[in-house]
């Protein structure tokens, strides 16, 4: 069974709590949308994530007031290189949403979510352990798996399942 | 992990206070944990976990192995509920798939995962017990969890790492006697658990050590990441089972316990309330397991009875491809979160289309748990920090991955 393509246009789904409440807020926050098997995504600008991550914790309709995780997919070579994937959670209405950033390979570097939800700590530690994204404003942005020392990003798709010998 | 630079150094401060170095070979850290403590006198003034020593690469293994060949890498994750992980691995791959599972694999599932939740909250149960010093708990525990493990390797073959879900149903039918074994364990259960309660529950010494001990307030679990009991038990009324129910659990009765009070004793409360709801869903599955398949009619992804292997061409020729190529996925993404038995277990699968998965992400519930340590135990006692990292039931295996 072919599943059914994902609905990408934004006028189809301006109607979603969390797009209407960032559309309403910034007009330019929102990049782009996908609503595929039955999961919504919502594409950020990547200078509007700390404030559309508290503008839809705080909505009064429906908060997305937890956040499940934070993780990253790299797309080399090809190029915005990075996405960082924020997993909401609104424990009133028990639906969820996607929210993407799109980092270049340059320099990534995304705002910590942290003043947000604490919780975010660990996650983007990791985060920055494997893929080597910065978050700025993180108060303890650290290896957290590997070693200290480690040389280079282990989860980065140009670096070998077997590490460098 | 920090075992060639000193990570995480607390600075102390103006010698009133000490640095305290608590695992990661301590017994009641439950693994390999380290907790850096910063104390005074007996009174914690900081607490900072630091983690990484399990870290075996998981995530980035999966990426080089067919979508069939992750299963087993999914239990090595959490060895205390393998099958919480198998089940939400194949239902993410499942979905990404647009795959239909027969009612019969759906509800032998369900049966499993109950019993998995009730051998992992045995474990917790023995050892949190025993860390704060009720050893009689431990081997009681035990000896029910002997009689699950029993069963896992009647149906599996292996009694902790059991693979036995696949991408498209179950791998084998469940042998004969096996259902008399679950039926006969669902009866006697329920009286265990008393016995543990009589143990416990209203034993003052229990309470003394558990009783707002370790408070967790519910806007601190929220913002903290916590799930599953550690959650619930600061009042907040969430289980994913009930709520964005999967593998036909919307067609189970059961209650989801909540306390209000956030401490030791109210996870406990918890989690025991948790076992005889457990063991209800057990007997109610049993009670209207249906029949029919218990593999989905999808012949590139599902491998092939052994008998129509080997009397039908087709079938032999799917074998093959499905061994030596794998399956394709259609391109795109998927977030499924099951309820563990510590909380939300998420899997975020990446496709691109091609027969391995591009890029598979674990979301633990230890991992955000353990966060709500320091919360819980900075200002407290020394000793009560054993019974606050017990009362969340990490598993490093699931934390570091």
């Amino acid at each position: 069974m072919p599943p059914t393509p994902p609905i990408t246009d934004l006028e189809q789904l301006k109607g979603h709590p969390a797009v209407a409440r960032l559309r309403g807020w910034n007009s330019q926050a929102v990049q782009g949308v996908k609503f595929d098997r039955e999961e919504m995504t919502i594409y950020v600008r990547r200078s509007a994530i700390r404030e559309a991550a508290a503008l839809l914790r705080d909505d009064p309709a429906c908060p997305f007031n937890f956040l499940s995780d934070i993780t990253c997919v790299d797309w080399y070579p090809s190029e915005p290189r990075f996405e960082v994937i924020y997993h909401l959670l609104s424990i009133p209405k028990k639906e969820r949403v996607r929210l993407k950033v799109k980092l270049d390979s340059g320099s990534p570097a995304v705002e910590s979510l942290t003043p947000v939800w604490p919780g975010a700590n660990y996650f983007e530690r990791e985060v920055f352990d494997l893929f080597g994204i910065r978050f700025t404003g993180h108060p303890y942005l650290r290896r957290i798996m590997m070693p200290e020392d480690w040389e280079g990003y282990p989860l980065r798709k140009d670096y070998p399942v077997e590490g460098y010998r | 992990m920090a075992h060639l630079a000193p990570t995480p150094v607390l600075e102390p401060g103006q010698d009133r206070t000490m640095i305290l170095n608590m695992g990661p070979q301590h017994p009641s850290t439950h693994g390999v944990l380290r907790v850096l403590l910063e104390i005074d006198g007996e009174t914690v003034v900081r607490l900072m976990p630091d983690i990484g020593y399990l870290h075996t690469g998981i995530e980035k293994t999966c990426e080089a192995k067919f979508y069939q060949q992750v299963v087993p890498l999914t239990d090595r994750i959490d060895y205390l509920c393998p099958l919480t992980n198998n089940l939400c691995y194949v239902l993410a791959v499942e979905k990404l798939l647009g795959l239909e599972i027969p009612p019969k694999a759906q509800w032998l599932r369900v049966l499993l995962n109950e019993l998995t939740r009730i051998n992992s909250h045995l474990v917790w149960l023995g050892t949190h017990a025993m860390d704060i010093g009720a050893m009689t708990v431990f081997l009681y525990c035990f000896r029910e969890r002997e009689e699950i493990l029993k069963m896992f390797e009647m149906v599996a073959g292996q009694r902790m790492m059991t693979s036995y879900f696949r991408v498209g149903g179950i791998a084998l039918e469940p042998p004969l006697g096996f259902f008399d074994r679950v039926r006969d364990f669902a009866g006697y259960f329920p009286e265990k658990v008393d016995e543990y309660e009589n143990l416990l529950t209203e034993n003052p010494i229990w309470g003394m050590r558990t009783k707002g001990v370790a408070f967790l307030s519910a806007e601190d679990a929220i913002a903290l990441g916590a799930t599953g009991p550690t959650l619930r038990a600061s009042g907040i009324d969430i289980d994913l089972r009930r709520d964005t129910p999967y593998s036909s659990y919307e067609k189970f009765q059961f209650k989801v316990p909540v306390a209000k009070e956030g401490d030791v004793f109210a996870r406990y409360i918890c989690r025991v309330q948790e076992l005889r709801e457990s063991i209800g869903i057990v007997r109610q599955a049993l009670d209207g397991m249906p029949e029919g398949p218990i593999k989905a009619d999808a012949p590139h992804v599902v491998l092939p009875d052994r008998e129509k292997m080997k009397t039908q061409m087709e079938s032999l020729i799917y074998h093959f491809k499905i061994i030596t190529e794998g399956f394709q996925v259609p391109a795109g993404e998927v977030y499924q979160a099951v309820e563990s038995p510590r909380g939300e277990m998420g899997y975020y699968i990446v496709s691109d289309g091609t027969a391995k998965p591009y890029r598979v992400h674990m979301r633990s519930a230890c991992f955000a748990n353990l966060q709500t340590l320091a919360k819980m135990c900075e200002g407290k006692l020394i000793a009560d920090v054993v019974a606050a990292i017990g009362s969340i039931d990490i598993v490093l295996g699931e934390i570091d991955r």
